[in-house]
This record gives C-alpha cells, structure tokens and sequence, in this order.
C-alpha cells in the first residue's frame, strides 16, 4: 500500500466532495446529492485493493468510489453540472454515473439496486473464465431490501467471484440501522447464505485495504463471495437538505475524531513532512477547483442529446458484439 | 426448405436452441428450466445442450433481472424466463429504472441487450395473479420493446430479433398459443423484423388491429363476419412498440373504420393508444366509431365462467365490428 497515493486519493475525494457541498449551497447545481466526507477511507481502502479490470457497483453516494477508481474528476463535474462532456452526457447525474472504460458499472439511484447487477457481472466473469472478481458496494440500509438477499443467495449457490462492501454508516437517510434491525450487524446476516464476513474499522484506510487485499485475492483464486462490513460514518447529512435532526452533535462530533485523514497524515508524517503535506493539500485543493473551472466552462446538451438515445441501435458496436 | 407442422412452443424452443447455439456470450435465466423444462415446456432439454449457460434460478424474479443486467453490460446477451407475466411486477425495478435506462442514462457507453420471455393471458381459470396480459404496463416506458407474436413463423422469427435487438425486450408468449400448430418454414436464424405489422386478411369494411392470442380470436371472428357481409380486415401488430401506425393508418384510409382487440385493460391500452394515433393522422378517413374491445377494469376472476364475462371473445368483437359500422 502506497500511503502517499491513498492520502491523495482520499485528499482528492474530500476536496471534491466539499467543492459539491459548497456549489449546492450556492445553488449553482441542479437535483440533489449524496456526499461521502468522513467515508474516504473503505473508498480508498477498497478500490486501492483491486486490479483496474475488477468491476465496481456503487451506491447513491458513489463519488468516492469512482474517484478512487481513477475517474476524471473534471468529467464527474461535468456529469454532476449536466454538461456534454460529462461521462454520461449529462444524463445520469451523480447518481447514474457508469464509466465503462474502468469497470466501473455505475452509482444507482435505486437503494439495493446494484446488489443483482452486480452478481451479474461476476456471473459473467465466472461464464468467461476470467479471473477478475465483482465488486458491489451497499449500505446497511440497501441489506433489508429483497435484493440484498436474493443476490447474496444467488451469489453463493452459484460460487460467483464477487465482494460485497457493506458501508454501515449506521444511518438509513434517518434511520438508525438499531431501529430497523435486531442486531447491529450486516454481517450477521451473510453467515444464513453461508458467505465468509468480517467487520472491519473503516475509518482506517489501512485496516479496509489489507483485508479487502486478502478477500479479494481469495476470491480471486475461486474461493466464493465474502462480505466486508465497514462501520463508518457520514459527517454530513444525507442529502443536501437534511437537519441531522435524528443524531446527536456529540455522536457527530466523536466521530469526526476518527477521522481517516488526520490518520493518515499521521502516518505520512514518518515519511515527509507537515509542510510537504500542507503543500500537497494545497495543490489538491487548486486541481478540484481547476476542474470545476474547466467543467463549468463546457457546454449543456443541445436538444438532440436529450431526445435521442432512449434506443440502442442494431448497429451500435457492443461488447456482444452483433448479429 | 419445406413446410412442416409445427407448434408455437416448438418455435420458441428452436429459437431460443438457434441463439444458444450460435453464440457462446448468450445466457438463459428462469426458474424451473432445468429438469422441468420450464413451467410451459418451452425450454425441454435445453440444459442439457447448455449446461453452463441454461441457469435455473431462485424464485427471485427481481434479482435474476438484475444479474440479467449485470450479464449484459459485461458482454451477454441475456433471455430471461418470467414464468407468469403477473410476476413481471417483481421484476419491475430492474425493468424500468435500470435496463430500460441504461443505455440513454448512461449517455450511450452501453447497453443492455435482454429479452424478458414471459407466459401471458387468462382463459385458463387461474385467477388474479396467474391471468393477466399487461403490455400496456410496459409502453409508457422508453427504452423497452414490446414483442407479442401469433402466428408460429413469427414467434421464431421475432424471438430472434429480439435476441439480436441491443435493447430489452419483452416477448409475450400467449399461453393458449402454445399448443397452436401452423404449416411453417423455420428458416434456421432466420429473423422476422420488429416493428412491422401484418395484414392477416385484407377487407375493405372495417380494420381490426390486434396482437398475441386477439389475433387468434379475431380469426375466429372473421367467418362470421364474412356470414354477415361484412369484409374485414385483419392486421396483427406483432410488436406494439415500436408501433407499425403506418400500416393501421393505410388500412383505416381504405376501410374509415377501426377495431382494436387487446386482452389487457381498455383503459389505458394497446388499443387507446392505437385509436388515438389513428386519430391524430387519419381523422378525414373515419367514418365509423372507434370501438376498443378488450378486458374489462376488473381483476380477472378465478371462475371460467366468470372469466369469459371479463375478458374479449369471439363475441365481443363480432359485437364491436357491428357496433362500429352501425353509426
């Protein structure tokens, strides 16, 4: 594990996140969002864990995930500013943002409704004899939709080579995961479709990194579906709009002092120093607001973008190939 | 090649046999499609040819949409097996919110070439859940095609079609049409394109626009009518979207009248949809009343007797075809 890399990764992701947070307070971006600050860790941990060719589902706060997949932040500003140049022309939005070229199959919109597409694609793998593995991100909220299960059932009759990355951030929109589960952990709930589990820190990039390291390569050599549980925690609201009426500012506050970067940064200290750091955040700070710059300055869809599309064509050149 | 006799069902196995066979990226999902051959006998052997890639399912309708989803943007051609269209209403998160939007949604990196196979239609008594003929739920959707043939040549043909289509289909397979045999010539591979209607029988009273096992009934219909002086003509959609209006529009130029017979709900279907488009482009030409004859706004009743006062007849059209010459 790269430290530096990962800091800057989580750096990256932060910086984005917060340069969201500031354009929705200043009304300067349309729909909603969900942003993943005080999460970076299991995004960082996880992805800096796989090969580039391993899939990735994500969730509906899923900008961590594609940032740390190695996604273009300038074209997820464009995507999340409804510009042209966006990865998905402007029509997904934050959260319907799949970026082929790098496995990455997508954020959704829809809580759970990644968990299938994904055993899709480790179906596929399996069927193809590849030896990548699919990977599916979901909250503790998605575990109590049908999908959840249905898809961990099907993921292990079937053997797939897929990793389910469960962030518990304990918060369904408003629902403390207590209210809506008997026990506090997903992972209890793997064990009924006999899949391995471990519950992790993840807050700790380090802690996320070695063990999806381990799972995956596990997986990787045709060992079956696992579940990472990651308890983490969200330090903003759920979407933009939300009083965080449901929690406390104490709980709040003692979680922000597991923060992953300060950790991080702890540990870059052994190496560098805080002037380096500060040099780096710097530099960080001045690219995310450079690709807002350049993705604000693109242009919006022109009417055929928004008419057309709605149908594939026989022609159109698919990874199926055509008949 | 010659004609042989030959069953719907039949005409789907060998399709569904031609696409496996032809193409190792192609994948069928279902529940009870190994050993039980499928909950109509559609699929027989077929595991037994494709063992790896005829994959009997969970009862878990919403899910094995989902890994339909997943297979198919990782490079599958995907069929799936709803075993009564009433369960589509389980799959229908998969359906709407994602395959039917990916390709657009995703500004055009992928798509998602599935075709959702699915018994449909009542006449058999088994009731709300087990009954229902529910295209109309699918065309207010973009991104899904909607497939429902009746005749023998045309459930093989548009089947590969849809197969070979880069977008979700979903292929209504009338149950009481399995069973139908016709003289066919099953061109191997040969595909019959979607979007094309066909004109049944020509007549130059009315026109009576229907699909799946309308179709069927409305042959039924034909005889009579002709007993009664009244020429016909008969035009089966075969898919309803995308819509072939053109061939409805000559049609109803020439005959100024229009019956539709669909088995889901009037309200809010095939046939609402076809009138008013008829009516957008046609208006000068009609010179009867636009009659809809189809099932009723009820649930459909378990009780065969019950069930024939709910659902389209031979009957009922012959009464809308009058109907509409009377005004």
């Amino acid at each position: 594990m790269d430290i530096l890399e990962f800091y800057k990764k989580a750096l990256t992701i932060r910086f984005f996140e917060e340069k969201v947070d500031w354009l929705f307070s200043r009304g300067l971006l349309g729909g909603t969002t969900h942003l993943c600050i005080g999460q970076e860790a299991t995004a960082v941990g996880v992805v800096g864990a796989l090969r580039q060719d391993d899939y990735i589902v994500s969730t509906h706060r899923g900008h961590g995930h594609l940032i740390a997949k190695g996604a273009d932040i300038t074209k997820i500003f464009s995507e999340l500013l409804g510009k042209r140049e966006g990865y998905c022309k402007g029509r997904g939005g934050t959260q319907h943002l799949c970026v082929m070229e790098l496995n990455f199959l997508g954020t959704n919109g829809i809580t759970g409704g990644g968990l299938p597409i994904a055993a899709g694609a480790a179906l596929s793998i399996k069927l193809s004899g590849e030896d990548r593995i699919a990977v599916c991100f979901f909250g503790e909220g998605a575990s109590n939709q049908g999908t959840f299960h249905e898809s961990l059932n099907m993921a292990s009759i079937w053997n797939l080579p897929i990793l389910f990355v469960c962030e518990n951030n304990m918060y369904a929109m408003s629902t403390r995961f207590s209210d809506i589960s008997k026990f506090d952990d997903v992972a209890l709930r793997a064990a009924s479709f006999g899949i391995p589990s471990v519950i992790i820190d993840g807050m700790d990039a380090g802690r996320v990194f070695e063990n999806t390291k381990k799972i995956a390569e596990k997986i990787r050599q045709g060992g079956g579906p696992a579940l990472i549980e990651a308890k983490t925690y969200r330090f903003c609201g759920h979407s933009k709009s939300d009083a965080r009426l449901y929690r406390t500012r104490e709980e709040e506050a003692a979680w922000k002092q597991k923060d992953p970067l300060p950790k991080m940064e702890l540990k870059l200290l052994e190496v560098i120093s805080q002037g380096e750091i500060e040099v780096i955040k710097r530099s960080i700070k001045a690219s995310v607001d450079d690709a807002y710059e350049v993705a604000v300055a693109g242009e919006d869809p022109g009417v055929e973008e928004a008419l057309e599309g709605a149908y594939a064509q026989r022609e159109d050149l698919l990874p199926q190939g055509n008949i | 090649m010659r004609k042989e006799k030959i069953s719907y069902r039949k005409a789907i196995y060998k399709a569904l046999d031609y696409a496996l066979g032809s193409d190792e990226k192609t994948v069928f999902l279902g529940e009870d499609i190994s050993a039980y051959g499928g909950a109509f006998g559609v699929s027989a052997d077929l595991y037994k040819k494709y063992p790896t890639r005829v994959i009997s399912t969970p009862i878990s309708e919403g899910s094995f949409t989902g890994v339909a989803v997943g297979l198919s943007m990782t490079g599958y051609r995907v069929i799936t097996e709803i075993m009564f269209m009433d369960f589509m209403t389980l799959a229908m998160d998969q359906i709407i919110n994602h395959a039917a939007n990916i390709h657009y949604m995703y500004g055009g990196q992928i798509a998602c070439p599935i075709v959702v196979r699915t018994p449909a239609g009542g006449y058999r008594g088994y009731g709300p859940s087990h009954s229902k003929a529910m295209e109309n739920l699918f065309m207010s959707i973009p991104g899904v095609k909607i497939v429902a043939p009746s005749s023998v040549e045309d459930a093989y043909g548009c089947f590969l079609s849809a197969v070979y289509d880069n977008n979700p289909v979903i292929f209504v397979e009338h149950k009481l049409l399995y069973n139908l045999e016709e003289e066919a010539e099953l061109q191997s591979g040969k595909q019959v394109p979607l979007g094309k209607a066909r004109v049944i029988k020509e007549g130059g009273d009315v026109t009576i626009v229907s699909h799946s096992y309308g179709v069927a009934l409305a042959k039924e219909a034909l005889a009579d009518l002709e007993a009664d002086g009244i020429d016909a003509e008969l035009i089966d959609l075969r898919s309803i979207k995308p819509l072939d209006i053109e061939t409805v529009i000559e049609s109803v130029s020439k005959t100024g009248r229009l019956v539709t017979v669909e088995e889901g709900s009037i309200f809010g279907g095939v046939g609402a949809e076809v009138a008013c488009q008829v009516i957008e482009n046609c208006l000068q030409y009609i010179d009867g009343r636009i009659v809809r004859v189809g099932k009723a706004d009820v649930p459909i009743p378990a009780s065969l007797t019950a069930e024939r006062f709910v659902l389209p007849s031979k009957g009922s059209i012959i009464e809308g075809v009058k109907k509409s010459l009377s005004w």
